[in-house]
């Protein structure tokens, strides 16, 4: 299916949001999830399941002020 | 000095955005010894980038305040902040909620409604703010313990544009920790900030944008500890006309 992963498109075929973020290369433990504009804590992504057009947000560390 | 109830030394808080390097990055912190350094969170790529950064300021033990720079809504920064204390491991939060894109001035409704939801979520919110004492009022009822009111827009260091509102707002939450926060550019406005009775600072760009960011990160410290002892020691009120301070008792008449 298509979602989109930080504003671009993207075919995943896993349907957990767990599994797709493996599929996706975000393998790192410091990265945060929110989908369709809300957040989705570490716990959840086992029990979230993604439906096509779905807009999920993966943030990282960043410097700031 | 405490914000939150963890005990604070240093009044620097210190932005680690613009740096020449990661590595100046560290030294200017370990330099200057702050005890409290900002970060936020941005748009990660397949394969990870951020661990790095990340990694490096975790080993030089500083308190770390994520904030929620960028977003314009309640949604959006209410949802950064939970984001943010997952990865970060903190309550703490820098509650950004900007209403202008060319001034980078809070949006103060939408502040004091995520403020709101944010202290109900169970996070220590330090809101970025104006000098505005009834948006302080608010920010304090909804749940906020202290106040960071700007000293100019974000980046543009030009000071202190209105140190009379920071002086009334020392003057109506004399309790409050109070952290001017954006617009600092030089060691002066800082130390004239801590001469108005701010508890602290924060700046980033006065620093990382400096030709020696070690050199004023340390000019930067000196400068608010010393604005903070001249606001302790109880300053003269200015006068309009000339006092002799030599006494003219006993002057002689030569003329």
């Amino acid at each position: 299916m298509q979602i989109k992963v930080n504003s671009n498109p993207v075919e995943v075929q896993a349907e957990r949001l767990s599994d797709a973020l493996q599929e996706l290369g975000f393998t790192s433990a410091a990265i945060a999830t929110a989908l369709n504009g809300q957040f989705v804590s570490r716990e959840q992504r086992v029990e979230i399941t993604l439906s096509p057009g779905d807009a999920l947000e993966v943030l990282a560390p960043m410097q700031g002020g | 000095m405490q914000f939150y109830g963890t005990e604070i030394k240093n009044r620097l808080l210190l932005g680690t955005a613009q740096y020449p390097s990661p590595k100046v990055l560290t030294q200017a912190i370990q330099a200057c010894g702050t005890e409290i350094v900002t970060v936020s969170l941005r748009r990660e790529s397949a394969g990870g980038s951020g661990d790095g950064f990340w990694e490096g300021l975790r080993a030089t033990g500083c308190k770390i305040l994520p904030n929620t720079a960028g977003c314009h809504t309640v949604q959006e920064a209410v949802t950064t902040a939970h984001m943010a204390r997952e990865v970060f491991g903190t309550d703490w939060v820098k509650l950004e909620v900007i209403g202008h894109s060319d001034t980078l001035q809070p949006d103060v409704f939408a502040l004091v409604e995520a403020a709101r939801v944010l202290v109900r979520d169970g996070f220590q919110v330090f809101p970025y703010t104006t000098d505005d004492l009834v948006v302080g009022e608010k920010l304090l009822e909804a749940g906020c313990e202290l106040l960071m009111p700007w000293g100019a827009p974000i980046g543009s260091g030009q000071g202190l544009r209105n140190p009379d509102a920071l002086r009334a707002m020392r003057a109506h939450f004399p309790d409050i920790p109070l952290i001017v926060d954006a617009g600092i550019g030089r060691p002066s406005d800082a130390c004239r900030a801590m001469e108005l009775g701010m508890d602290a600072v924060l700046l980033n760009t006065a620093v990382a944008k400096a030709g020696d960011p070690l050199g004023m990160a340390c000019a930067m410290v000196q400068a608010i500890e010393a604005g903070l002892a001249g606001f302790d020691a109880d300053p003269m009120e200015p006068r309009d006309m000339a006092v002799p301070s030599t006494p003219v008792l006993g002057l002689a008449e030569l003329g």
